[in-house]
């Protein structure tokens, strides 16, 4: 029981912690492949203490909303990152929210990130936050058709039993289940702002999304504020993973040993997922807004399609 | 006998004083003594309701009234002993907000009166135990809804509200009685244990579950029939407006349960699929409205109609369920239904008071003419945020658990058999996913160009916070609202006894699961604690500010707001209402609304502003609704040459159609 806190605690500590690491590597990754040498790989932690120490200007008509939801926001999603199982499965809290509860804690935590962007009356704020709940009206069904096929295919919606199934040599390769990997990836690219859908290096520009809903924020809400981007893209990541690439993963009451290697072989899922976000990022251009739409469709209609070959080939 | 006799005694009392209100209704106590009784019988009902339910007692009561040979009969049950703490709940919360907010009333004789006669007849409604005191309630409960949205009758929307709410009244009580009239067969046994107990035809009992359908579906609001409903529903004054759709909805919902599970015995096997589309669709329709709209009362009452929808995509898989003998997933699914049920009266009736407080702060309702509205009513901001993130069925608040629950009843579906619906069953669940996120994206807009950013007009600047009365009645239901997504589970036991008499199945036990978790079936399969995320959620968020603020820095500047090296002082330059749904527009609005925004740009040099014109069709009113009403004038205006015929003429019609009647009835046997 102790050791399944500790295993719980350090979870929430690893994710955390790594978080800041995996952005700098994705961030290095592209700066090598366009031939550039790159910031530090502990920059982002660099630049979250500096964030942290810097003096917070909050404009003259901002309420405590503006001031209290960075908060809510890191901590929605970081209790929804502490309950994807990463490097070892049984968790004890694995209970309390199952995948259904996982999404709409990020929903939770982009509910509020859009109403702050609306909370100081600019122009910026307000379309930032328009164009991220227009992506998030289709991410988030097209998330939640994929996980329909995950829990189906997998009897559970708890996310520790389906990686355990789907780690189990009986599920084979199915078609739902790739149908469901691609709608995922698409649905994770357009939910962590990555190029095509929004860029998280631009800072100008009108076609910006998420920066253009934080742009009113400074210092520790910042800090706060890019914490909770860079743990969703680790939560995603690890989420992929732990569907996916189930392998490895120390079962509940594993040895330290097994823990050790449960870590290790994250890490190496984390760089591996790392780096082919930042390939592909590097090799594709940032699409119109208005193409948003489609590209999340064909995530939908994926997911629709995933499901529904589930839902028919359950009756032969 | 006891609970029902109680409960008719609250409605006697409710309706006792709407008397002495006709006379005194221009009196300044009058409000007090009107709202007072009404909120202490609502409470009394709410506890003899609640008691009703948690004991599981039965009770019935005939009173010597109504038609000769039956009498009025009137009967507590496990489903209406639910339906009756729903509606009271909702008229308590109604009548102590109505307690302040009735002081602003500029024509108090016109809604004191029918106030209290509109809450006995929801009550006479759900009591009702037979067809003809159901109708009778049913159409009581209309009339005195419908004379509560003329009350201001001086605005020609609200008229042409009243008109088309008055037609689809009488429309969906005739779709009612014939319902009960097939039900009733032809020995007229009207008691519901008769119905009950009848043996008939399958055909009929289709044709009685169609009418049903659309009696209660135009109730409700379940679409094509929803078209009165947003605009009835915001001309109420602000406490009504919470009433009808909070409540009289749910009344509706209450109508269509009883007749279809209960009383029918086992429809067609197409009834569920009927159900989950018309469920889906109207969903999706209803939030995509409300996601075009500009009028915040109205953007409310077309988000009834999509949590209307919810629920009766919720019944139809219980339907499924049932009819393919899986009990406990047909318990899911209407526990589903009905979480959702008591749910949306919770938030819709906040959400209206939250309205209602921004309408007599700023003395409007469109949502292009507020903004700001945060810091100088803060109290009723905080409890329409709490509103909208549990109406977005987001965690950790009560919207999300009937979600949720849905969520889980469509992943038992693939065991149900038939083709129809394991296509029809995913592309629901589909439709609901978005319905959500929809939702979510509404209420942002709503919450945050109503209440977030700069004031768009003086009103909107010098708004004062709500009276005590309608902060209290608001905080309640906020906090309600918490504590249903906090600790569901005793809800879900509660609701137990409904299941099991409808469904012959029941939820497990949630109260004896350890930190008070809410697991559907089984543990490994799923399971949500809404009392941890809550309490982590507020844990490491009070943790990281504590860290934060102690060991980086605490120290806070005010500054002009930065907006990219631009700020423009004008607030107009704030994103709007119509400028936050344009994307939705765009993506949505194109194929299901016809959108076309025409951009005109005066050619250069000349110094007129341009302008952005934006046409928006409604398809169901335009092309179910008028053609209808055209045809019904053409056709009336034809006939109308029958009214100045001579006695002689007259007399030879009434003997030609004798001749045909009897002809008919010769050829029939």
């Amino acid at each position: 029981m102790i050791l399944d806190i500790l295993v719980q605690g350090a979870q929430m500590a690893a994710v955390l912690a790594a978080a800041p690491l995996v952005t700098g590597f994705v961030r290095k990754v592209k700066a090598r492949l366009t031939r550039r040498k790159g910031p530090s790989l502990i920059q982002p932690y660099r630049d979250l203490a500096r964030l942290m120490r810097k003096d917070a200007v909050v404009a003259e008509n901002a309420s405590w909303l503006f001031r209290v939801f960075p908060y809510l926001v890191f901590a929605a999603t970081w209790v929804a990152a502490a309950l994807v199982p990463t490097f070892a499965g049984g968790l004890v809290f694995s209970w309390t929210a199952d995948l259904i509860a996982i999404i709409a804690l990020l929903g939770t935590a982009r509910f509020f990130l859009a109403l702050a962007g609306m909370d100081v009356g600019t122009a910026f704020g307000g379309i930032g936050s328009s164009r991220e709940m227009m992506i998030s009206s289709l991410a988030e069904p097209a998330m939640m058709l994929t996980m329909f096929a995950l829990a189906l295919v997998a009897g559970s919606t708890q996310l520790s039993t389906v990686s355990a199934v789907l780690a189990s040599p009986e599920v084979g390769l199915r078609v739902s289940l790739g149908m469901a990997l691609v709608a995922l990836v698409m649905v994770a690219i357009a939910e962590n702002a990555r190029i095509p859908i929004d860029n998280p290096a631009t800072h100008l520009e009108l076609t910006m999304v998420h920066e253009a809903m934080v742009l009113e924020y400074s210092g520790r809400h910042l800090a706060m504020i890019e914490l909770a981007a860079m743990l969703k893209l680790v939560l995603y990541l690890s989420l992929i993973a732990c569907v996916f690439v189930p392998w490895g993963i120390a079962p509940a009451g594993a040895g330290v040993a097994a823990l050790a290697l449960g870590a290790a072989l994250w890490l190496a899922k984390l760089a591996a997922g790392g780096f082919l976000l930042a390939f592909f990022e590097t090799s594709i251009a940032k699409m119109r807004v208005f193409r948003v739409p489609d590209f999340l469709g064909a995530a939908l209609m994926l997911g629709l399609l995933g499901t529904l070959l589930l839902f028919v080939s359950r009756s032969m | 006998m006891q609970a029902t006799a109680t409960l008719l005694t609250v409605v006697s009392a409710l309706l006792a004083v709407a008397v002495p209100a006709v006379a005194l209704s221009r009196r300044p106590w009058a409000g007090t003594l009107v709202y007072g009784v009404s909120l202490a019988a609502s409470l009394a009902g709410l506890g003899v309701a609640l008691a009703a339910l948690l004991a599981g007692a039965g009770s019935e009561l005939t009173l010597p009234l109504g038609l000769p040979w039956i009498g009025a009969r009137f009967r507590i049950d496990a489903l209406s002993a639910f339906f009756l703490a729903v509606v009271n709940l909702g008229g308590a919360a109604a009548s102590l907000y109505g307690l302040g907010y009735g002081r602003h009333e500029e024509a108090p004789h016109r809604v004191l009166p029918f106030y209290p006669v509109f809450l006995a007849g929801m009550n006479l409604v759900v009591l009702a135990d037979d067809a003809f005191t159901f109708l009778v309630s049913w159409e009581f409960m209309s009339l005195a809804s419908w004379a509560l949205v003329l009350a201001h009758h001086r605005e020609a929307a609200n008229r042409q509200a009243a008109t088309v709410y008055l037609v689809m009244a009488g429309f969906g009580t005739m779709a009612l009685l014939l319902a009960f009239g097939l039900l009733a067969g032809t020995g007229g046994e009207y008691g519901f244990s008769a119905i009950r107990e009848a043996v008939r035809d399958p055909a009929v009992s289709s044709l009685a579950l169609v009418l049903a359908l659309v009696g209660a579906g135009s109730k409700a609001g379940l679409a094509p029939l929803h078209v009165w409903l947003p605009l009835a529903h915001p001309a109420a004054p602000s406490h009504v407006s919470a009433l009808m759709s909070g409540v009289m909805t749910k009344v509706a919902v209450y109508g269509f349960v009883r007749i279809v599970f209960d009383l029918i015995g086992e429809p067609a096997w197409w009834s569920a699929i009927l159900l989950l589309a018309l469920g889906g669709g109207t969903a999706v329709l209803g939030i995509l409205h409300a996601l075009m709209e500009r009028d915040l009362k109205r953007l409310l009452a077309y988000s009834t109609i999509e949590n209307i929808g919810i629920v009766f995509a919720c019944l139809g898989l219980a339907l499924a369920f049932r009819a393919d003998g899986m009990g406990w997933a047909a318990a899911l699914a209407l526990t589903a239904a009905l979480f959702h049920v008591l749910n949306h009266s919770l938030f819709k009736s906040l959400l209206f008071f939250g309205a209602g407080a921004v309408l007599t702060a700023t003395g409007g309702r469109d949502m292009e003419r507020l903004g700001g509205l945060i810091h100088r009513m803060p109290a009723t901001a905080l409890f329409f945020l709490a509103g909208s993130i549990a109406i977005s069925a987001l965690p950790p608040f009560n919207g999300f658990i009937s979600e949720w629950l849905a969520f889980q009843a469509i992943l038992q579906s693939p065991e149900l058999g038939g083709w129809g619906l394991k296509i029809v069953v995913p592309a629901v669940g589909g439709m609901l996913a978005l319905a959500a996120a929809l939702a979510a994206a509404c209420f942002v807009r709503a919450f945050g160009v109503s209440f977030l950013g700069r004031p768009r007009t003086p009103e909107a600047g010098t708004a004062r916070e709500a009276d005590r009365f309608s902060l209290a009645a608001m905080g309640s239901l906020a906090l309600l609202c918490l504590a249903a997504g906090t600790l569901p589970g005793f809800v879900i036991d509660a609701l137990a006894p409904v299941t099991r008499l409808l469904v012959g199945g029941a939820m497990p036990l949630q109260a004896d699961r350890p930190w008070l978790s809410i697991v559907p079936i089984a543990e490994s399969r799923s399971s949500y604690n809404g009392l941890l995320v809550f309490a982590f959620i507020v844990l490491s968020a009070s943790l990281s500010a504590f860290a934060v603020h102690r060991l980086a820095s605490s120290r806070l500047r005010r500054a002009p707001a930065w907006d990219c090296g631009f700020p423009v002082a004008g607030a107009a330059t704030q994103y709007s209402a119509g400028g936050f749904a344009q994307p939705f527009r765009r993506i949505f609005g194109t194929t299901v609304f016809a959108a076309r925004e025409e951009v005109t740009m005066p050619p250069p040099g000349d110094m007129r502003p341009a302008r952005l014109s934006l046409a928006i069709h409604d398809p169901v009113w335009e092309r179910a609704y008028l053609p209808l009403a055209r045809a019904v004038d053409a056709l009336a205006g034809r006939l109308n040459r029958l009214q100045f015929l001579t006695i002689r003429r007259y007399l030879t019609l009434v003997f030609l159609f004798l001749v045909a009647l009897l002809l008919v009835l010769a050829l029939w046997t």
